[in-house]
């Protein structure tokens, strides 16, 4: 065993017990989240603490709270933008709302909703087909501090101008500019978009199904599992939903080689767009 | 059979040709997964794949997350994405952009270096940047294989010229194929 294959060793020992620790003292699970990522962000924490190992960021994070704040923040990717892939938005609006307009009522879960910019493009396609107001969308995160920024419905002024076009090239039929006002730097969305939308603290790694929905958006969140950890989520969000309830994964993510695959047809295969059979 | 997994090609300005040049050299039965990090507009249309695709026998597509670490195709980074190398298979991250770029080839090579230590060959091309030295240098930590296209003669030299210093060998672009397929 060379030095370099004994450090390595040493480190993923560490890595283990750091996630044991955070676990067990915080209640965050990160144990089954894809390594190489994890790794990283977790070694940038531990630079920006002026630490040298990852022994030594488990002790401060074990020891202060605040600690624990800042690495969830270095953990949750929070990279996000309203109708961000406007390809998928597109198809939501033409292959899976048009079903959906012939039911009474319609439940939406938003899962790992970050800082609720996909709520928002959601509750817009929803009251352009006339269907927000017999629509719920449960918009969930495991970090309090992004859903409380989600409540708010307003986002950077500076990215209004991308939001625009890329609204335009999802299909939006109205004028953006009707949906918000100017506050300062921040783009107030029209509150009424956000009447329909409960936020809620929940963790796909922990956390059980609590309720049917006919369709689940989970875009770019699975890509930062594990592969056991993501069948596990995979089989939360079969149990959430009835036959011909719809899952949205992000663009690179697939169902193929998954532990539900089989259950699952392609509504629009290459907006990774999938119906329950 | 020197035991080379993984070829990871960076390039940036420029790339689109160079990076053709170096697929149109390899043989339909080339056994080490190629995987291409080529710097490009976050919303652009993703052609590069097909326009690769057409340059040699090999089959271009872009990476879906936890694909195998074998494969069969040339890989490309997915815009807006960085490509992590798991022992046995790639994971996407949308986090941060390093160096103003997503995908980043330092992150693919340093965490390819983590992953695979010397069974990394990392190739890095001509652009107008210094992305590519870092994860460069953690290839060679690991004992693993670098190979830097000729800053004099690449389409943009800043690139190559702050990798240069990691090269195992500094090579012209048209004999680049040749080296990779010696190696594997």
């Amino acid at each position: 065993m060379t030095a370099t294959d004994h450090d390595r060793e040493l480190e993923g020992l560490e890595l283990d017990l750091l996630l044991e620790a955070v676990y067990r003292r915080y209640g965050y699970d990160f144990r089954g989240y894809a390594q190489a990522s994890l790794r990283r962000r977790l070694w940038r924490r531990a630079d920006l603490e002026g630490l040298r190992s990852l022994s030594g960021l488990q002790e401060r994070i074990l020891h202060d709270p605040g600690c624990m704040e800042r690495l969830l923040a270095d953990l949750s990717i929070n990279v996000t933008a309203m109708f961000r892939d406007p390809g998928f938005h597109r198809a939501l609006r033409s292959d899976v709302l048009p079903e959906l307009r012939t039911h009474p009522f319609v439940r939406v879960w938003v899962a790992g909703c970050a800082t609720g910019e996909e709520v928002v493009s959601v509750a817009i396609a929803l009251r352009e087909e006339g269907m927000l107001d017999r629509t719920r969308i449960y918009a969930t995160d495991m970090d309090a501090d992004v859903l409380a920024r989600a409540r708010t419905g307003s986002f950077a002024l500076e990215k209004v101008r991308d939001y625009t076009r890329n609204y335009i090239s999802a299909g939006g039929t109205e004028a953006f500019s009707a949906y918000y006002a100017v506050a300062g730097e921040r783009a107030v969305f029209d509150p009424e978009l956000l009447r329909p939308v409960v936020f809620a603290q929940h963790n796909l790694a922990t956390d059980g199904s609590f309720n049917e929905f006919n369709v689940v958006l989970c875009r770019n969140v699975l890509i930062y599992f594990g592969r056991d950890l993501q069948d596990r989520v995979l089989r939360l969000f079969d149990e959430s939903l009835p036959r011909r309830g719809v899952l949205a994964l992000g663009r690179k993510e697939t169902l193929r080689g998954t532990a539900i695959e089989d259950r699952y047809e392609p509504v629009v295969e290459a907006e990774r767009i999938y119906r329950r059979t | 059979m020197t035991g080379y997994r993984l070829i990871v090609i960076g390039a940036s300005w420029g790339g689109l040709h160079a990076v053709g040049e170096i697929l149109a050299g390899l043989p339909a039965d080339f056994e080490p997964t190629v995987l291409v990090v080529q710097h490009r507009a976050e919303d652009a249309e993703d052609l590069l794949a097909g326009l690769l695709d057409r340059r040699g026998p090999l089959h271009v597509r872009e990476v879906e997350d936890k694909d195998a670490l074998h494969s069969e195709c040339v890989l490309v980074a997915p815009a807006g994405y960085h490509v992590l190398v798991e022992p046995d298979h790639f994971a996407l991250s949308t986090e941060a952009e390093v160096r103003f770029s997503r995908p980043s080839i330092d992150v693919t090579l340093e965490s390819a270096a983590d992953a695979l230590g010397p069974a990394v060959v990392g190739v890095v091309l001509t652009g107008a940047n210094d992305d590519g030295a870092e994860g460069l240098a953690a290839v060679r930590r690991r004992g693993g294989y670098a190979i830097v296209q000729n800053p004099a003669t690449a389409e943009a030299s800043t690139m190559p010229a702050a990798a240069r210093g990691s090269a195992s060998v500094v090579a012209e672009l048209p004999d680049i194929a040749a080296l990779l397929r010696e190696l594997a």
